[in-house]
């Protein structure tokens, strides 16, 4: 197996053994989407309106839940050290970080929406878009996610702080994503939001492994 | 394999504070060099200097081998054998895990016989947090032989081992360098290998 593939599986399989990340994320976006309907009430127009929202929002802090860890866990113990000086370019290692964060975290809600969708009283074919814009979507919050996690890897209260940095950048992906669902309830094409939804995401992932890497570099040498 | 590392004139600065100025030394293959010093004298910045974590605030650090010398951070990165303060181990994977991901990360083979090497044959299918800070210790000197490369640059390397364990250690070392191999340790004990010493 390559590096590459060696360090995603290794992520993976620590997201998803005990005490891991992937369960935390899945839990805490299905308590929210439940417990956003019981604060509401019943009125099934209103849940609808909201609720493209309401799980967009949901599904960022979910998977924000665990992006503090994403170099943290390898830098205090010292892996970090061990990875930096392995054959795999550190710019492949963030993106193969980013890319375990996002199928144990991203992946795995975004097949979780369709269901979570009945308690909001979605349709059908906004079901649809509200699925199709996650997974267009959930990368650029991994991706983004992980260059404020690559900022404050060092930090012990990192994770305070993590979301004050990433969460105004995700505001595109919840403003598109959001509105791709709105535009779907009011009979309307989505495709223009999906689009612009996909081009954020394209640009996050393709932009955020060498910004993460630099980052990492710095709090290496700090 | 390489058959020189130099220093020319290295100074490291962490923040405002001077560590060290104007080291220089040389190690050839086949030699080991202990870095003395006090505790906060700057041992650990060295090595982090010479894996090239930390840039130098002034000097060099040249890599002589065969296609020449080089002083490039990254090429020398990829001939460092590393074996830090911390074990980089996670307590919920098994000992074999740990050992057949860092072979795989590091294009290595996983050699069989390297966890009977280091007294941990038995424990191969448990996870590492049951295991005790010497056998962690022995853990991650497994997977310094397994990354096989030639410059080893160890940061108390006999921290936490019994005295079985230190034994291990030294003859290890010892055969490292007799295969022609770089020892840079960060230590408050000898290492017995006949070596040089630098204190900070």
């Amino acid at each position: 197996m390559s590096p590459f593939l060696t360090l995603l599986a290794r992520d993976i399989r620590l997201a998803s053994r005990s005490g891991g990340s992937a369960f935390l994320a899945l839990s805490f976006f299905a308590l929210v989407a439940t417990l956003v309907p019981l604060g509401v009430g019943a009125d099934l127009r209103l849940l609808a309106r909201v609720g493209g929202g309401v799980l967009w929002v949901g599904a960022v802090l979910a998977a924000l839940l665990s992006l503090d860890r994403l170099f943290q866990g390898d830098f205090e113990d010292g892996s970090l050290d061990l990875i930096a000086l392995s054959p795999l370019p550190l710019e492949l290692t963030a993106l193969a970080k980013m890319l375990a964060h996002w199928l144990s975290t991203g992946a795995a809600l975004t097949l979780l929406s369709p269901l979570l969708a009945l308690l909001f009283n979605l349709t059908p074919a906004a079901t649809l878009t509200l699925f199709l814009s996650l997974l267009l979507g959930t990368p650029a919050v991994s991706a983004v996610g992980a260059i404020g996690a690559s900022l404050t890897l060092s930090l012990k209260r990192g994770g305070l702080i993590l979301p004050l940095i990433i969460l105004p950048l995700l505001s595109p992906a919840v403003i598109f994503g959001a509105g791709a669902v709105s535009l779907t309830l009011d009979r309307l094409a989505p495709g223009g939001a999906l689009g612009l939804l996909a081009a954020f995401s394209a640009g996050a992932v393709l932009l955020s492994p060498f910004a993460a890497a630099a980052s990492v570099r710095l709090n290496l040498g700090g | 394999m390489i058959s020189s590392l130099t220093a020319e004139r290295l100074a490291c600065a962490r923040g405002d504070r001077k560590l060290f100025e104007n080291l220089s030394f040389r190690v050839r293959a086949g030699q080991a060099l202990a870095v003395e010093g006090a505790n906060g004298s700057g041992k650990t910045s060295l090595l982090r200097l010479i894996a090239g974590f930390l840039p130098p605030a002034a000097g060099r650090l040249i890599v002589q081998d065969a296609s020449g010398d080089s002083d490039d951070a990254d090429e020398r990165g990829k001939k460092i054998g590393w074996l830090g303060h911390h074990d980089g181990l996670k307590p919920q994977l098994t000992v074999q895990e740990q050992l057949t991901f860092w072979a795989a990360l590091y294009r290595g083979t996983v050699n069989t016989g390297a966890l009977a090497q280091v007294g941990l044959a038995r424990q191969a299918d448990l996870p590492c947090r049951y295991l005790s800070a010497g056998q962690k210790r022995r853990l991650a000197l497994a997977r310094l032989l397994m990354s096989n490369r030639p410059l080893w640059l160890l940061d108390e390397p006999f921290a936490a081992l019994d005295t079985a364990g230190q034994a291990l250690m030294a003859q290890l070392m010892a055969l490292h360098c007799g295969q022609g191999g770089i020892i840079i340790a960060a230590t408050h004990d000898p290492l017995g290998l006949g070596n040089e010493s630098l204190k900070l």
